[in-house]
């Protein structure tokens, strides 16, 4: 039998390009052309990915032909499958993006490789059915995150990346403590046969709850979750917009999931411990997520500490774990790593345009730039979820589901989370569009035609993923079943004896 | 054995935090260098410490060694070298970028001149 390919394209097409860029040394276009296809293709092969797993469900390939649980699967569900066609769409609009916004100087010096090595790592996380593996793919991506957040080597990147690779490696450390404990207590590697082995486990689960803590230390300092935030807002000021697009849209949503597919399928027994322990953890980053962005008005900023808020309500919805609340939690993960992305470029066009990111210093814009105006208005309304506009749903389900578990205070403090985010999402859009005019003699005469390409993209993307909501519901409904029927995840493991 | 062993590693992560917590740059990429050693002993320890015996399950072999923490052992200290060996470059250009190794004044935004 051969080992079947395809649920490995998507990691594999963005490692060979990174490959073949280093070998075509520094040549900026050739770099540009070779990013570009390789991220349609691995668009291609997520799209028949969703339509495979639509139709025939899970996807498993054993490397090497190993019979699970003993080597290395790479398995697919719906929830992988929808993140690894998302993450595809993110990078192709990045890419597109980068041409006019990041600089000769870094393109010169393998930015496009870093991006795909990154995207190889996040796709590698998203689609890997083995913990340890999971952990390489981690040490993946943050590698190539730490180049990219360096990579120009400003004061303000050396100064701030040395941080972020301090508290990512400490954190990875743990992540390795972590499963050495896992191992020890399960005896397996691969996250299907642990949660089989769980299961029919009669006996003392205490070690498991500590195991929860360690796990959730390693993952929420990734994702940015309360008290382990404190180095984000910091460390996603420094590097320049693009790379903020994708670390904003893409490394702390690999958290996330990191989180609900752990606690899905390890964490089953205390679940009175553990989840509320997530839920509380997930309330605090929402506020302290709403604080911050309430307390700039530097652009970037407020869109930073927007991740937080979204960070927490995603938890919340994780941290329920039922199907009404890990149906929200997955549709708001999809459409928050699409209008971040969105967000952050289009702050970024105007930060480029202006040379500004103190919001109160823009005014007026609206006379010279209306259709990007008017795309951050839609932009913002979709961030705080206005029916039709895609977070709208996934906030629905969420509450719902905070309401029917008797969480009102859960579903209160989402509810006003969300106005939170539309006052401090409105208030860029009122200071810098609205509002008395700036000198427009300040204007930088960029080159934009790509920039608003790229955020216009984007935005259509999410108001069509919103239009949709009701097609797509069936995918969601797949996908979040792998977690609240965990059952459903380890089916592809052969039947033991 | 993995008694004296896990007690090693807990001097090491010990140790590892006290060297972290200093404002110096290059003793905090010490204690990170140190807590990997740790972990990577506990990652060791965890498959049981035994001598003599084959790595291989097989019907015949009842007494059998694990052979796969020292895999993932394997994997984990080449992935801390490499990030050991890039914080350490990071390390020496931020000190000329900057001019301090101390993490006390690497705060607040700095304007490039």
């Amino acid at each position: 039998m051969t080992t079947n390919i395809l649920p490995l394209l998507p990691i594999m097409i963005p490692f060979f390009a990174g490959i073949i860029m280093l070998f075509t040394g520094q040549r900026p276009l050739v770099h540009r052309v070779i990013a570009t296809i390789s991220s349609l293709l691995i668009i291609i092969s997520a799209i028949w990915l969703v339509v495979l797993v639509h139709r025939n469900g899970t996807i498993a390939t054993f490397l090497g032909d190993w019979a699970p649980p003993f080597g290395i699967s790479v398995v697919i569900d719906m929830a992988a499958a929808l993140l690894l066609l998302t993450t595809a769409i993110i990078t192709l609009f990045t890419v597109i993006y980068s041409f006019q916004s990041i600089g000769v100087e870094r393109e010169k010096f393998y930015y496009y490789v870093m991006v795909m090595f990154m995207i190889s790592g996040v796709n590698g996380a998203f689609s890997t059915g083995d913990i340890f593996n999971m952990f390489v793919f981690f040490e993946v991506f943050l590698l190539a995150s730490y180049v990219l957040i360096t990579l120009g080597g400003t004061k303000i990147q050396l100064q701030e990346g040395f941080k972020y690779i301090l508290v990512n490696m400490i954190s990875s450390n743990f992540f390795v403590l972590a499963l050495a404990y896992l191992y020890s207590v399960t005896g397996s590697l691969n996250m299907a046969d642990i949660h089989t082995k769980l299961e029919g486990f009669e006996g003392d689960y205490s070690i498991m709850s500590l195991l929860a803590v360690v796990f959730l230390f390693v993952f929420a300092t990734k994702a940015g979750v309360f008290p382990l935030y404190f180095w984000l807002p910091g460390s996603y000021y420094a590097p320049p917009m693009p790379v903020l697009v994708l670390f904003g849209a893409l490394l702390t949503k690999v958290g996330i999931y990191a989180i609900a597919r752990t606690y899905s399928l390890f964490f089953i027994d205390n679940v009175e411990f553990t989840h509320q322990m997530l839920l509380l953890l997930a309330l605090a980053t929402i506020i302290m997520g709403s604080i911050g962005a309430l307390s700039y008005a530097d652009m970037k900023r407020i869109i930073i500490y927007n991740i937080l808020i979204a960070v927490g309500i995603i938890l919340v919805g994780v941290a329920m774990m039922d199907k009404a609340g890990m149906l929200g939690a997955f549709y708001y993960l999809i459409h928050d790593m699409i209008i971040k992305a969105a967000l952050f470029m289009l702050v970024g066009f105007l930060i480029y345009r202006t040379g500004e990111t103190n919001a109160e210093r823009l005014g007026g814009l609206i006379k010279i730039h209306p259709i990007t105006g008017w795309m951050f208005f839609i932009a913002a309304l979709s961030l705080a979820g206005v029916p039709p506009l895609p977070g709208f749903y996934g906030k629905l389900f969420i509450v719902q589901s905070t309401f029917a578990n008797d969480n009102y205070i859960a579903g209160i403090l989402v509810l006003i989370s969300s106005l939170v985010v539309l006052y401090s999402v409105i208030r860029i859009f009122i200071s810098a569009f609205w509002g008395e005019d700036m000198d427009f003699s300040r204007l930088k005469p960029v080159k934009s035609d790509k920039l608003l390409f790229a955020s216009i993209a984007m935005v259509i993307v999410s108001v069509a993923f919103g239009l949709a909501a009701d097609a797509l519901y069936p995918m969601f409904e797949m996908a979040a079943q792998s977690f609240y029927d965990p059952a459903s995840y380890s089916n592809y493991l052969p039947e033991v004896e | 054995m993995e008694l004296i062993t896990i007690i090693l590693s807990g001097i090491l992560i010990g140790s590892a935090v006290y060297m972290m917590l200093s404002k110096s740059v290059l003793r905090i990429i010490i204690g990170t260098a140190l807590l990997s050693h740790g972990v990577h002993l506990m990652l060791l320890t965890m498959g049981q410490l035994k001598r003599g015996n084959i790595p291989v399950l097989d019907e015949e072999v009842s007494n059998y060694s694990d052979p796969l923490p020292q895999a993932l052992i394997l994997t984990a200290i080449v992935i801390a070298f490499a990030l050991t060996a890039y914080i350490l470059v990071l390390a020496l250009r931020s000190y000329r970028e900057l001019g301090t190794d101390d993490v006390e004044q690497m705060k607040g935004v700095p304007h490039d001149d």
